[in-house]
């Protein structure tokens, strides 16, 4: 249960710029109008976000030419399918845990 | 006045309770669970102490940005290094924060505060998966979830670090792909409700996001070409609609 000053010091830095940018857009908005081809661009960030996140884990770019990383492509598949046909996060989650599990068993 | 009650009509809408909130915390738990065990067990390793582990989840408190800060510190990083990757890997919540907060402008400065702070990738996906059903989220619905999550997250951080000890390899519980799990049901989620003749355009700037991705990802790291992504085809997205 310890620590030491210039750790809690790298923290406070990680949080204050972790912080601020959840922060300042909360605050922006109450002040600023955002013009409406903003906002309809607003509109398309959940999915594009969310599919970025996804599909860049199912790269690998440790080498010098890009692949597919294709352990987390083969445990993504089945996470996909339960995903698509259960809508349930929960469900989607612990099958994507036991295929990681079982795949990193054997591979 | 009619117009307004047949389309309140056509929408499940359901009470702005934190209690609410916090049910539609519940089936992110397991995520949380997962990757903040996973977390503690892999900052253990990393030479962090229990407490600082503790301190890391309050202070921070994002999964991805966690994991590299451990990486880097493990490594020997400069500390300008690290607070500044932590910046780049975690600026992606500055355009989740920007989506979600015109949709909570009626509420005080403070209580705006309160929603930017504990904003996350998964309460962001949830949030707008709300938002995609109902047109709406309240303020105690939003700090219901914000605050489960986040008490959640800390828990998990914290004894994964106590058992960080006795389970030496957590990568191979698989645990890590928890995230990776919750993003792909979340994006599942919002294309749901989004309707058949939108669901074609939202599909075909998947396919230009793997591009794009690919692309990119030949000149930056991955958070980095996740952020740019992300705005380029929204702005394609823009473009593009009918």
């Amino acid at each position: 249960m310890t620590t030491t000053v210039p750790m809690i010091l790298l923290m406070l830095g990680c949080a204050i710029v972790t912080w601020l940018p959840r922060v300042i857009p909360f605050m922006l908005v109450r002040n600023v109008e955002l013009p409406d081809v903003v906002l309809r661009w607003l509109k398309y960030i959940p999915v594009c976000i969310l599919s970025a996140l996804v599909i860049e884990s199912l790269f690998n770019a440790d080498g010098s030419i890009v692949t597919f990383d294709w352990l987390n492509l083969a445990a993504f598949i089945p996470t996909l399918i339960v995903a698509v046909f259960t809508k349930s996060l929960s469900k989607t989650v612990v099958v994507g845990v036991v295929s990681m599990a079982i795949l990193r068993y054997f591979f | 006045m009619s117009l307004n009650t047949q389309i309140n009509a056509h929408q499940t809408t359901t009470l702005d309770t934190f209690s609410q909130g916090v049910k539609d915390c519940i089936p992110t738990l397991l995520g949380y669970i997962s990757i903040g065990l996973a977390f503690g067990v892999i900052a253990i390793t990393s030479n962090l102490s229990v407490f600082e582990i503790f301190l890391l989840s309050v202070l921070v408190y994002a999964g991805s940005a966690q994991f590299i800060f451990c990486g880097l510190y493990i490594a020997g990083a400069p500390f300008s290094v690290i607070i500044l990757t932590t910046f780049i890997v975690n600026l992606r919540h500055f355009l989740m924060s920007l989506t979600v907060a015109p949709n909570l402008t009626r509420y005080s400065p403070l209580r705006n505060i309160g929603f930017g702070t504990l904003l996350t990738d998964e309460t962001f996906g949830v949030a707008v998966t709300k938002l995609m059903k109902e047109k709406h989220i309240g303020g105690n619905w939003m700090d219901g979830l914000n605050i489960t999550a986040y008490l959640t997250w800390i828990a998990s951080c914290t004894i994964g670090g106590l058992l960080g000890k006795w389970i030496p390899n957590a990568e191979s519980w698989g645990l890590d792909f928890a995230l990776i799990a919750m993003f792909c049901a979340l994006l599942v989620l919002n294309l749901i409700d989004i309707g058949k003749s939108k669901l074609m355009h939202y599909l075909k700037l998947i396919a230009l996001m793997a591009i794009i991705l690919y692309i990119l990802l030949y000149f930056m790291p991955g958070h980095l070409a996740v952020l740019i992504a992300t705005m380029i085809v929204a702005t394609v997205g823009v473009v593009t609609e009918k």
